[in-house]
């Protein structure tokens, strides 16, 4: 059996709308292991929020579908199983946690209820049991248990998150994945919410796919980082891979623009130009508009993915030694 | 809980007084002597004078404003003109009619107009969700009296299944409850599908699918009960517009209830009775409103809990 | 629909003027694409110009108010296209000439609400505190009785006329309108941009019609379009009960109240003139949606 909890192949996800075919994911590739955290990195459009709701199938449909590829979750294909199936598996064997926990939980039911619920489902306890053991998930996650009779209008927006996740965790997810969990969240909030939801992936062993666009957060939290662009994984590796030794001049532009508190720098250098329209993507490689590096090839060809080193890789032509002698990175 | 009502509660008086205060001062610019009309039109001079010295038809505005307000607190509208009988008690005594039909057409409105919303909502885009649009459409779009008179014409002249007229048993009742109902319950269908669409678009409704709820479940439990929650209010707004609904339907139905009452004063330019018909409408509707209120706060535990 | 203020008053000026035009052009643009709206739009434009040019179609004192005993209750024919009534009168010719008064009262009377009840909804919203509160109070009195019965109350007491009809109608809408832009006031009132323009010491008069103004337009529009429905279907309920125009005046409403002794055996006398109701209040209630649809901000999928 093999260690990968997930394994991602060739996924392909498009909207059919009015305005056209907008091309969210084309062609992700992307593995995690047992007990892994992977950062999931890019702005906003690079289709990570459709590759975490392609996982659990919740992608909107219409306009929404998924059209090729396979995604294997502990041995099966998720995209082959039922309706029926899907359902056993999300909140219990795969959870997911959203950006706004403003909104993401039901105003007219009490906390308890929504925690007890998935539990209930899941694990075909009583109506009783399983608030029992929502009581004990809300002070898994500080809240004090008296509190599981009250609204979520009720909570801070702290609190709500930890709510949220309490019901993500209550069954015991093999794989969580958190979408921006912390981006509408205070700074100091977003720190108690990170350490609590390591000290709970430790203790269950939980694998993550944490998806946000603040590399700080990856830095604390994650053990491997797959950067996004127009749709495709463009770069992945470990950690401390990416940080020392980032290979794809996206990547190094993600880098370039966010301040240091090590060296002073004149200038942010941001990266020129804005996100391709995922409705209209360029030829060839997505980046080369706003790459510095860019050259005819790379209008013309797709890059395929290039190995640097165990455990990193990359889609560039650079790296496939197409490109003319011009630059050396 | 009960500091909600008590206050809602009082802040009815002042509600109902001042409804009373616009309702008599429109009705005082009737022209029309109300002495001349009850000793006729040849009277003589002197006898009409005394009379409205009497009634104190000389005083001041507010003065008789004040005195109008005194007696109706007390339940006393004055005497009809032409029975002699008090206009409170005929008021009162037509009210059952007008109850039982605006009841009626509000029971059918709500039990046609919430499922069929609600259906509507969760097969968008298909046939039975168009079909129901320009349903609703149409209803919303028909006079209620028109309707009703092509109910007859159906019903009545040329099938003579129904009754077409008068208080005569629940045979009687379908006819009116169904015109008056109809614009209503158009009214409830789109509003109850168009607050579903709202509720199944929001973050929670998604949060419950990641959890693995069944999508029935989703629907009944977790959206129902959020999107009626604007309903109930509409519901209640509406009840006025099936009272005031009422005049039209029960004139064409003969219908012995307070509108038809109010017709008949019209006609007569009597003017006590339609002032004691518009004001009692209003009561009714207000407290009606404030029922809905106090449900409309048991629903929302957002209102709930400002008030423990 | 807002505007942004800079320091450069040309510049912003021209590009407030462009932004406009395009925002405008936006919402024509979206309801183009709404095709049962266009349908309504269509039709009352088909109805505006019957109403205008009523008497080139069917002289007003020939065809629909002189009577015509001999002709009485006959059935859709070739003179008559629809019939003609108890008194011989055509009609066709008489809903045309109805449908003048009905769209008359229902813009004047939605005209007289919003600018009554527009005004004090926005004097309440904008200065708030107690003349908000007072303001308010009254609207709710006013509400708390159904507007039909309050509109019966009206002409009652002023006499059954053209403009007595209006005003009434009128009257019993404006609380609807004063809560509509005083929402409206409220959500702009607190916006920073506001508090930008009075800082460039624009005056309160210039802040109202630059800036409040124009966000309170798109729901009054879209309420304004309803409303005229609602206008003409009270018109028709009141003429019905005999508070309406006076006869021989045609009104759809009193046309259908005189239907009622014969509908038996003229039934059309009754059905027309109610169709033409429905027909408008049907065009108006499809554009005002579309309205709505084009004039939501919040549909940028």
């Amino acid at each position: 059996m093999s260690d990968n909890i997930l394994e991602i192949k060739d996924l392909v996800v498009h909207y059919i709308t009015d305005e056209g075919v907008v091309e969210a994911v084309n062609g992700l590739n992307m593995t995690l292991k047992r007990g892994e955290t992977l950062g999931l990195v890019g702005e906003t459009g690079a289709g990570k929020t459709t590759t975490a709701l392609s996982i659990l199938r919740l992608v909107p449909n219409p306009p929404g579908k998924i059209i090729s590829g396979e995604i294997h979750f502990d041995g099966e294909n998720l995209l082959e199983l039922s309706e029926e199936e899907m359902r056993s598996i999300r909140g219990n064997k795969i959870s997911m946690i959203f950006q706004d926990p403003m909104t993401s939980l039901n105003p007219v039911m009490t906390v308890g209820e929504q925690i007890a619920e998935g539990i209930e489902i899941h694990q075909g306890l009583s109506t009783d049991e399983a608030m029992e053991k929502a009581h004990e998930m809300l002070e898994l996650v500080g809240i004090p248990r008296e509190r599981a009779i009250d609204y979520p209008h009720q909570f801070s927006g702290g609190m709500k998150q930890r709510v949220v996740i309490a019901i993500a965790l209550a069954c015991n997810p093999s794989l969580l994945i958190a979408d921006e969990p912390t981006t509408a969240l205070d700074v100091t909030i977003q720190a108690q919410v990170l350490e609590l939801m390591r000290n709970l992936r430790e203790e269950f062993n939980t694998a993550m796919i944490l998806i946000t666009h603040d590399l700080g957060i990856v830095a604390e939290t994650c053990d491997k980082v797959a950067v996004m662009y127009a749709g495709e994984v463009i770069e992945y590796a470990t950690l401390e891979q990416l940080f020392e030794n980032p290979k794809h001049p996206y990547t190094i532009g993600l880098f370039g623009s966010i301040p240091s508190l090590e060296h002073d720098v004149e200038r942010l250098k941001p990266i020129k130009g804005l996100m391709p329209d995922p409705t209209n993507l360029p030829s060839g490689c997505p980046f080369h508009p706003r790459c510095s590096h860019a050259q005819d090839i790379c209008k013309e060809r797709k890059p395929i993915v290039t190995n640097i080193e165990e455990g990193h890789m990359v889609k560039c032509l650079i790296y496939e030694g197409v490109m003319e002698a011009k630059e050396v990175l | 809980m009960h500091k909600y009502i008590i206050r809602r509660l009082l802040m009815l008086i002042p509600v109902i007084i001042g409804v009373t205060f616009i309702v008599y001062s429109i009705m005082f610019f009737t022209p029309g002597d109300p002495a001349l009309i009850i000793l006729g039109e040849n009277a003589p001079e002197e006898q009409v004078e005394k009379l409205r010295e009497e009634m104190g038809l000389n005083d001041p505005f507010i003065i008789q404003y004040l005195r109008f307000l005194k007696n109706a607190l007390k339940g006393d509208f004055g005497r009809s003109y032409s029975t002699r009988k008090p206009v409170f008690n005929e008021v009162f005594s037509r009210f059952p009619a007008t109850l039982k039909l605006s009841t009626a057409g509000l029971l059918l409105a709500v039990a046609i107009g919430i499922p069929i919303g609600i259906i509507s909502a969760t097969r968008q885009y298909s046939l039975l969700d168009s079909i129901t649009m320009v349903l609703a459409l149409l209803g919303v779009s028909m006079p209620n009296f028109w309707l009703g008179l092509m109910l007859i014409l159906l019903f009545s002249v040329r099938l003579g299944l129904l009754p077409s007229g008068g208080d005569v048993g629940f045979a009687s009742l379908i006819l009116p409850a169904i015109t008056l109902g109809t614009g209503v319950a158009a009214i409830i269908t789109r509003m109850t599908r168009s607050s579903m669409l709202e509720v199944i678009r929001q973050d929670y409704i998604r949060t419950a699918r990641a959890k693995g709820v069944a999508e029935r479940r989703v629907i009944n439990k977790h959206a129902l009960k959020n999107a009626l929650i604007p309903v109930v209010t509409v519901i209640g707004l509406q009840f006025g517009y099936l009272l005031g609904g009422a005049v039209l339907t029960e004139t064409v139905f003969s219908w012995p209830g307070v509108g038809r009452l109010m017709v008949e004063a019209i006609k007569q330019k009597y003017t006590p009775v339609v002032l004691a018909s518009v004001i009692f409408m209003s009561v009714v509707f207000s407290i009606v409103n404030l029922l809905v209120d106090i449900l409309y706060a048991f629903l929302d535990p957002r209102i709930k809990s400002q008030y423990r | 629909m807002s505007s942004s203020v800079t320091t450069e008053k040309d510049t912003n000026l021209k590009s407030q003027a462009g932004k406009k035009r395009s925002q405008w052009g936006e919402v024509w643009r979206r309801l183009k694409k709404n095709h049962m709206a266009m349908i309504g739009l269509i039709i009352m434009i088909i109805l505006i110009l019957l109403a205008v040019f009523a008497n080139q179609i069917a002289d007003y004192e020939e065809v629909a108010i002189k009577q015509n005993t001999a002709n009485r209750l006959q059935g859709p024919s070739r003179e008559n296209w629809l019939g003609t009534d108890n008194f011989g009168r055509d009609i066709f010719a008489r809903i045309i000439h109805g449908g003048r008064i009905s769209l008359m009262v229902g813009v004047v009377a939605v005209g007289i609400a919003v600018l009554i009840g527009g005004t004090l909804g926005a004097i309440a919203g904008f200065y708030g505190g107690r003349v908000d509160n007072l303001i308010m109070r009254a609207m709710d009195i006013f509400l708390a009785i159904p507007s039909i019965l309050l509109a019966i109350a009206i002409v009652t007491a002023l006499g059954a006329n053209l403009f007595n009809l209006m005003l009434a109608i009128g009257i019993s809408s404006i609380p609807g309108y004063a809560r509509i832009v005083r929402a409206s006031v409220l959500t702009v009132k607190d916006q920073e941009f506001i508090e930008a323009a009075r800082a460039i010491g624009a005056s309160d008069f210039r802040i109202i019609t630059k800036h409040i103004i124009p966000n309170a337009l798109a729901p009054v529009i879209v309420q304004g379009t309803l409303g005229v429905a609602t206008a003409i279907l009270s018109t028709a309920g009141l003429s019905f009960i005999g508070l309406g125009v006076p006869k021989p005046r045609p009104e759809w409403g009193s046309m259908l109240s005189d239907g009622r002794t014969y509908l038996w055996e003229a039934s059309h006398i009754t059905t027309f003139p109610g169709l033409a109701i429905v027909i408008t209040i049907l065009a108006l209630n499809l554009l005002g949606d579309g309205l709505r649809d084009a004039l939501d901000p919040r549909l940028k999928q």
